[in-house]
Order: C-alpha cells, then sequence, then structure tokens
C-alpha cells in the first residue's frame, strides 16, 4: 500500500504543471533535451579502412598524428563560431589535438604549428607535404555549413607512408554540439588505431565544491570527457553528493540534503524536475543505475542499519538484496546486469562481496590485506576499481573474482573511482591533506599517465557517463 | 549486533562514573569555553541567559554533555558516552516539551558513503541509549553527515578523534 503510494506520489510529480520553487529545491534551470548527432556518409576516394589493428600500447603511444585545421568548402556564418566555418574548422582541429595529447594518446601535432589543406584535398592529401614531418598518421577534415543551420564534419585518418585512407566518417551537428563532432573524430582515431572502444563523447557528472572544510558548499555539475560545457545543475543552499548519470543521459541520480536529511533524488535534466527515488522517511544513499536503465541500486539506513535495496526506475516497490547487521553500501553492476559487487563491513571492515542481481549467492572477494571500498564494475566486465585503504587511500583495479590486484594511484586520499565509457581510463577525487580541497584526476590502467581535470572550482565524485547516444 | 549493544550498554550503565576512560588523553575532545567538563553526569543547573528550549540553554545546563565521541570506525557506547548521554536524559527529562536532533559524523579518512552509514550507525546508538534512559524516541530526530561537516580542520589524529561525532542538537 505505502509502495503504491509513493509511486502515485512519483507519478504525481513527475506530471506536475508547475514547477517547485527553486529555494525549496536548490535547481539551476533546466537544460533542456540534448539534440541527436546523426552520422552522414563522407565522399572519399578510397573504398574501406586497412585491416588488422594496434594493440601494443608502447607501440601506438609513439605514433605521429598530424592534425591540421579542417578545411571548409565555403566559409559561412555559423552560430558554433562568429568568425564563420573556417574559423570553425581550426578550432575542430585543436579539440582533436588536445583530446590525445591530454589522454597520453599518440604523439600529435595541432593546427596551430601545421600548414592548412585547401578543401579539394581533404579527401587526396599532398602525402608528400606530411612525409617529412614526422607524422605517420594524417587527420583531415571539414566543416559545412547545411542551409538548415545544421554543420556537416567530415573527419579522415590517412597513413602517410601506405598514402592510404585508414578510415572515414561523418557527422550532422546542431551548431550548438560542433565539439561532439571534434569527440566523434577523436574516438573514431583512437577506435581505429588501438583497437579499443570510444570514450570522448561523453560527459562526467560531479560534485562542484567550494567555501572553507567546515562549511564546504557541494553543488552538481556536470561537464563534458575533456571540461568543456560545464554547468551547475544546483544552487548550493544544500550539499549534492555522489551524483550518478543514467544510461541515457536523461536523468541523474544524487544525493541532496534539500530536505535536511540524506536521501536520493532522481533528477531529470530535460525538464529540470526531480522526484525521490524512493517516498520513504529513511534516509537513502549510494544510487547506482542498472546497466539497462531499468533499475536503481540505493543503500537505506533503518533505525540506523544499512542495506542495499533494488527499484525499478519508473517507480514502485523496492527488494531488499542484503540483509545484515553490518554496513551494506554502494552496489555497481556487471555489464550484463546478472551480478553486483558491493561493500560490507560485516567482517569487520569494509570489503568487497559480489552477489547475485537478487541478492543471492553473496561472496567476499577481496583478501589481500587493507579495506576495499567503493567497487564499480568496469563496462568491459573484466575488471572491478575500488578504493583501496591501506594507511593512504589509493585507486587499485582487482580482477572480479578478486585476483590480480593493482594499486594505480599514490596520492594520500585517492577516493571512488569511475570507470571510461571504455573501461581503460578511471577517473577519482583526491583530496589534499589538511585544507580538504578536492580535485578529479585521471589515471590509465598501466598507472602511468595520470593527470588532474581542469574544473572552475575544486571537484569530487566524477561519474563518467557511456557514450554519448 | 543488537544482543551486544546491549551489552555494551548494560556495562556502561552499570559501571558509570567509576570507569576510566578508553580513549587515549590524546583523542578527548577540547575542554568547552565554560561549563563542567565531563568527568560524569551532570546535574542540570539553572542557566543564566538562554531561554529554554535553544540549543544555548542545553549546552549551558550539559556542557560539552552535548556530544559525545567514538573510537575508529566504532558506534558503540563507552562510559565516557553513557554519562554525557545521562546528563542529556537528565536535561530532557526536565524539559519533556523539548524536542531535538542527534547528527552523526565522522572523520574524513572514510569513503564517503560508508561515512553517512556510519554517522547513521552512531546518531542511533545515542539516541537508543537515551530512549533506554527514558526519553520518548517521538522527541528525537535522527540525521547523519557523514565526514561533511567536520568541526576539527586538521587531518591527524586528534582532529579525526574530535570530529567521530554524535552531537545533540535543539533546533528552534
Amino acid at each position: 500500500m505505502i509502495k503504491k503510494f509513493a509511486f502515485l506520489i512519483t507519478a504525481a510529480l513527475f506530471a506536475a504543471p508547475f514547477a517547485e520553487p527553486a529555494s525549496a529545491q536548490d535547481l539551476g534551470a533546466p537544460l533542456g533535451e540534448d539534440q541527436p548527432v546523426e552520422s552522414v556518409a563522407v565522399e572519399g576516394d578510397s573504398d574501406g579502412p586497412l585491416r588488422g589493428t594496434v594493440t601494443d600500447e608502447s607501440a601506438w603511444s609513439d605514433i605521429g598524428i598530424a592534425i591540421p585545421a579542417f578545411a571548409t568548402d565555403r566559409d559561412r556564418a555559423t552560430p558554433a563560431n562568429e568568425a564563420g566555418t573556417g574559423a570553425l574548422g581550426r578550432e575542430v582541429a585543436r579539440v582533436i589535438t588536445a583530446n590525445l595529447r591530454n589522454n597520453g594518446l599518440f604523439k600529435p601535432v595541432g593546427p596551430d604549428s601545421l600548414p592548412q589543406p585547401e578543401f579539394p584535398q581533404i579527401t587526396a592529401p599532398a602525402f608528400s607535404t606530411w612525409s617529412g614531418r614526422n607524422a605517420e598518421m594524417l587527420v583531415h577534415g571539414y566543416v559545412r555549413a547545411r542551409d538548415d543551420g545544421r554543420l556537416v564534419v567530415g573527419c579522415y585518418l590517412y597513413d602517410v607512408a601506405l598514402q592510404n585512407e585508414l578510415v572515414r566518417e561523418g557527422w550532422v551537428v546542431a551548431p550548438a554540439d560542433w565539439r561532439r563532432a571534434a569527440h566523434k573524430c577523436s574516438d573514431l582515431i583512437f577506435s581505429r588505431l588501438t583497437g579499443e572502444s570510444p570514450f570522448f563523447d561523453s560527459r562526467i557528472a560531479y560534485i562542484a565544491e567550494t567555501g572553507p572544510k567546515d562549511r564546504r558548499v557541494k553543488r552538481l555539475a556536470i561537464m563534458d570527457s575533456d571540461g568543456a560545457n560545464h554547468r551547475f545543475l544546483t544552487l548550493g543552499s544544500a550539499t549534492a553528493l555522489t551524483p550518478r548519470y543514467s544510461p541515457d543521459y536523461s536523468k541523474i541520480l544524487y544525493l541532496s540534503y534539500v530536505d535536511g536529511n540524506p536521501r536520493i533524488y532522481v533528477y531529470d535534466i530535460g525538464t529540470g524536475k526531480q522526484t525521490l527515488v524512493t517516498e520513504n522517511r529513511n534516509p537513502t544513499i549510494a544510487p547506482r543505475w542498472s546497466p539497462d536503465g531499468k533499475h536503481i541500486l540505493y543503500a537505506m539506513a533503518v533505525a540506523g542499519n544499512t542495506d542495499i535495496y533494488r527499484v525499478p526506475a519508473t517507480g514502485g516497490a523496492s527488494v531488499k538484496l542484503t540483509d545484515n547487521p553490518g554496513i551494506d553500501v554502494g552496489g555497481s553492476y556487471s555489464p550484463d546486469g546478472t551480478k553486483i559487487v558491493f561493500e560490507s563491513d560485516r567482517s569487520g571492515s569494509q570489503q568487497c562481496y559480489v552477489m547475485d542481481a537478487d541478492g543471492r549467492n553473496q561472496k567476499r572477494i577481496s583478501f589481500f590485506g587493507g579495506r576495499c571500498a567503493t567497487p564499480e564494475w568496469s563496462p568491459r566486465g573484466d575488471q572491478i576499481a575500488f578504493t583501496r585503504i591501506a594507511g593512504d587511500f589509493n585507486i587499485a583495479v582487482m580482477n572480479t573474482g578478486g585476483g590480480g590486484m593493482r594499486v594505480l594511484t599514490r596520492g594520500w586520499q585517492d577516493e571512488a573511482p569511475t570507470w571510461a565509457p571504455n573501461g581503460r581510463i578511471i577517473q577519482f577525487f583526491r583530496t589534499e591533506r589538511n585544507t580538504g580541497r578536492s580535485g578529479i584526476w585521471q589515471v590509465d590502467l598501466t598507472g602511468q599517465n595520470e593527470r588532474r581535470l581542469p574544473t572552475p572550482v575544486d571537484a569530487s565524485d566524477p561519474a563518467w557517463g557511456p557514450i554519448r547516444p | 549486533m543488537n544482543t551486544k549493544l546491549a551489552t555494551i550498554l548494560l556495562l556502561a550503565s552499570a559501571t558509570g562514573l567509576a570507569a576510566c576512560s578508553k580513549k587515549a588523553p590524546e583523542v578527548l575532545p577540547p575542554p568547552p569555553e565554560a561549563g563542567p567538563v565531563t568527568t560524569g553526569p551532570t546535574q542540570p543547573t539553572q542557566p543564566t541567559g538562554a531561554q529554554v528550549g535553544t540549543q544555548a540553554h542545553f549546552a549551558g545546563a550539559v556542557g560539552s554533555s552535548t556530544t559525545i565521541y567514538f573510537d575508529t570506525d566504532r558506534f558503540n557506547i563507552d562510559t565516557q558516552d553513557a554519562a554525557a548521554l545521562q546528563a542529556q536524559a537528565q536535561y530532557f527529562a526536565r524539559y519533556p516539551q523539548i524536542t531535538f536532533t542527534i547528527e552523526g559524523h565522522a572523520d574524513e579518512r572514510g569513503t564517503r558513503e560508508y561515512n553517512l552509514a556510519l554517522g547513521e550507525k552512531r546518531a542511533n546508538s545515542a539516541k537508543n541509549y537515551l530512549v533506554s534512559l527514558g526519553v520518548d524516541p517521538g522527541r528525537i530526530s535522527v540525521v547523519s553527515f557523514g565526514k561533511e561537516r567536520p568541526v576539527a580542520l586538521a587531518s591527524n589524529e586528534s582532529a579525526w578523534a574530535q570530529n567521530r561525532r554524535a552531537a545533540s542538537v535543539i533546533i528552534n
């Protein structure tokens, strides 16, 4: 009865024709719906890409790639760049260059130190120009403004020595989404040269932090994978924590103290409305989506004891998955949705456990000394990232049986890993000793390429979404 | 777990004043600016100035006993906590119209979500002990802030000991 009532309330809130006052919700203006990016055929001279894949990282990390400015058929005004499609083509090449360079991929050289190809050369490169520039690979592309205002961006990858086209693709985007075309082109290059799945055209939800350590203001915020298109979604009057993008990017789960208690809300990005994940007086924490977006995992404290529950994303009855006097929290689904990894202190300290999606067969998997917290299943399915507590807090990975543990970072307090859509890079947040200041960092699975992401203010709780639809 | 907790509560109640602190001196909270130190259950005194129903009146009556402290990753009520909660219970018995909130907190050396759950356990431990002393559970709200609201800002054992706490707060 109560569950049904809860569902009715949820439905009513979604359907409510009036917005709650901002002061009661701590929400900023809604973002509106995302525009789709459609692929189009682009013209080219060769029939198809070469077959075969470079997978040895030491080999491909040294590949020199020239990325000159993208050409345009006709310089036209566009809302994406007031100087026109020609200037926009240079910006697109800069974004691609920064993507590859910032992630330690290849040896990219960008448009500002390269000659600019003419439009006809995009499909017929002047290879002699590029072979003398230590470029094994050459990226060409163009930007064309259609009469309906949308932009067509073509992207071509050539092997300079073979004088051969490896791959090409084109996209139609709204002017406001021009960076997505640059990310799609970056993904095309990355995937073709490494054999790995793409990750650049994705977004990150996180918590923006300002203010002194004892009165920290924590706001829900989002940005593209390269830090661009940054937006604050909440105003900061209520503490916001632990966001998670839905698999289709239409919603964000997060914890808010907006009613004075820690509770999980489902925030609809398009409408800017939010609802409680479950209508209940108990505090709810640690929200997670199922891979298909149909279910939500959360932890709820009843009379002080926290267990993990599952509820349909559309509302309805919750199912209790763990029932233990210890703290059970933070479930993360395997990509096929059949298993959940979570943490529990039922053995006396935080350790990682795996159970079936219905809560059966709960088994501890971490046995390597120290503690295992905030486990996150890789989108590839083969690894679990977690916070390893052994004196300091570090980001580590293990296989799904708990073996092969490797520590990837060495900060004083590195916490809460989140996977890139391709399962090759992990973001986390690093907190400074004493000051309490925090920032988002990322590291690849080799542990070699570690860097801090630029954010407008301090940042924590990153949650990397999938490749955008 | 419940029986264990109950045992601890019983022991704590029975030993009362006599027991020594289990905690090392450096983890003790700093003495309050005014009011009695936590040597035992404090008799509610007649505070001057502050009005009944305010945090100032409560703190004036029980001193530093508004807050209890926990060992790392623990949420049990030790003898020192029991003494502080007994002082609180006497105060709340004297002013039965007052409702209050117990805020559970953790130190920064825990992961965020776990600390939210741990703060819940700590606040509920304090609530259960007060209820066992006769305080109506309907008067007590509980909220966890995890590691989000530290009172001591350094990153060392002393600061962490001050932040692992359950604070009773009268919200007007």
